[in-house]
């Protein structure tokens, strides 16, 4: 009985895999009109990425100062210099947080908004609409939320990032725990160029599953609006562990 | 014309369509009736190209559908205009841009060509001063009207209608039926309409279709329809105690 269930979560498996490579073969072709394109491209890039800056702004700012706090409560040790708080801030951030976990936040607007945008579209008959016009409803819908987020949010990794310092620095002013210049001196303690592109790099990386896996969940989302709620979950499930698998595999490539 | 030969579809077990062949023609509102669930929309969808047949084939004019490639295909579906039950109107888009949208994508008319053929779209459908509106902000009435306009943007050769006045009140259902039968008329379409509202049928019914549990029970006109003998479709049209009245004192007569 385990062996059935087991072959056949793989059969599903695989079909999944097919049908979201079948749709991307529909979505990576060249736009009918690059005057359309553009257009919506910059109308997702608003809706997309725009708009998030501010919960990605307000994000950083709190966890940079909460990095502060933990790690100047943590460094007690006489012996360990006071300005290595700002470097273990900064590591932080561009390592993990300012990618990776700013990723997961994506995911949750993002994904379910694309999800939720494409499942209901579907169900409505707009999809079959465009479909019956003769235009190509994938590459229409999906390419400028892929291609605006890809090119993107790698600059909104390096907006967490800098909001995240500035953060710390606003702790640091406001509690006396180190000096402003003990953490200056901590931020360009042993930097390395090369981590921001690694950060940057991931970012684009996982822009790229967010929008796709969403798109493919909305696009063929069914069943009315429960089924475009479940689709608008298993999105941002999906994507989560995607992020995290991803990143592992990058970590181990780039680092 | 568009013409059926032999058309099943079937869905896992379940066969929805059997052994369908007609003729729809030229100039002419071809409707479609049947119960709920008797297969109507699955065939119109198989007709337009939505579902795939499992056997039979389709014939727009002396063309073979499943004989056309994928690219050839997406040039016959840009002489389609549909309808949709429920309009089908994109939400992100004005009227205008809706109307506009195969224009944009199809033509390289320019912007002041578009917008002449969007006025005059939507003065065909007895619509405006409302290019700027979003479909949320349209009546079910207006909806469909717009949806119509969209149809027609192309000057299509068949336009297909899926329950066309589902959700309206009766004085908007019969407007919607009307101006869809001039439409036919006027440019000469081959209209194909799916509907379970009597009113339509004695209204427009230039051909009729019974469908009943996936097979076509009874072809005519909406002249014929009252003397049928077919038990069926006899169920179907004179459901009520009112129209079955209506029947006895013709057929008395």
């Amino acid at each position: 009985m385990a062996r059935i269930v087991n072959s056949m979560n793989i059969q599903n498996g695989i079909k999944l895999i097919g049908s979201y490579s079948l749709l991307m073969k529909r979505v990576f072709v060249k736009p009918e009109k690059w005057r359309i394109f553009w257009r919506y491209f910059f109308i997702e890039l608003d809706k997309l990425c725009i708009q998030t800056i501010p919960l990605i702004m307000i994000i950083s700012l709190a966890v940079g100062a909460v990095l502060v706090v933990q790690t100047a409560s943590n460094l007690e040790n006489p012996f360990i210099p006071k300005m290595y708080v700002g470097y273990m801030v900064r590591e932080s951030l561009v390592l993990e947080f300012s990618s990776t976990l700013i990723a997961l936040i994506i995911a949750g607007k993002v994904g379910s908004n694309i999800a939720s945008e494409l499942g209901s579209m579907r169900i409505t008959e707009q999809i079959d609409a465009m479909e019956m016009m003769g235009i190509n409803s994938a590459g229409f819908l999906v390419l400028p939320k892929i291609t605006a987020a890809t090119i993107f949010n790698p600059l909104m990794m390096l907006i967490s990032f800098i909001c995240g310092l500035i953060g710390g620095w606003m702790m640091v002013v406001a509690s006396g725990m180190i000096t402003v210049e003990q953490y200056v001196d901590g931020l360009q303690y042993a930097y390395t160029p090369y981590f921001i592109v690694y950060s940057m790099v991931k970012m684009a990386i996982f822009s790229l599953i967010i929008t796709s896996v969403s798109s493919f969940y909305g696009y063929f989302a069914s069943n009315g609006s429960l089924g475009v709620g479940r689709s608008s979950t298993r999105a941002i499930v999906v994507c989560s562990f995607l992020i995290l698998i991803s990143n592992l595999l990058i970590t181990n490539i780039m680092l | 014309m568009i013409k059926l030969t032999h058309i099943w579809k079937s869905f896992g077990e379940q066969s929805v369509l059997k052994d369908i062949s007609t003729v729809f023609e030229k100039g002419k509102a071809n409707l479609i009736i049947g119960a709920s669930g008797s297969g109507k929309t699955v065939l119109l969808k198989t007709i337009f190209g939505l579902h795939k047949a499992d056997s039979g084939d389709i014939y727009y004019d002396t063309t073979l559908f499943s004989s056309l490639n994928p690219t050839e295909q997406r040039l016959l579906r840009q002489q389609m205009g549909i309808l949709f039950q429920g309009s089908a109107l994109f939400d992100f888009a004005t009227v205008e841009e809706n109307i506009r949208f195969p224009m944009d994508f199809l033509t390289d008319w320019s912007i002041e060509q578009k917008r002449e053929r969007v006025d005059f779209c939507l003065k065909r459908v007895n619509l405006s001063n409302v290019q700027r509106l979003y479909p949320s902000e349209l009546s079910g009435g207006m909806q469909k009207r717009v949806g119509i306009a969209r149809a027609i943007a192309l000057n299509p050769k068949y336009l297909f209608c899926d329950e066309p006045n589902s959700g309206l009140d009766p004085q908007t259902a019969i407007i919607i039926d009307e101006l869809i039968y001039e439409i036919t008329q006027e440019y000469q379409m081959t209209t194909i309409i799916n509907t379970h509202d009597m009113n339509s049928v004695m209204a427009i019914g230039d051909k009729l279709i019974f469908i009943y549990k996936g097979e076509i029970a009874w072809e005519g006109t909406k002249d014929e329809v009252i003397y049928a003998d077919c038990a069926t479709l006899n169920d179907f049209v004179f459901a009520s105690k009112l129209a079955r009245k209506v029947k006895e004192m013709h057929t008395i007569s």
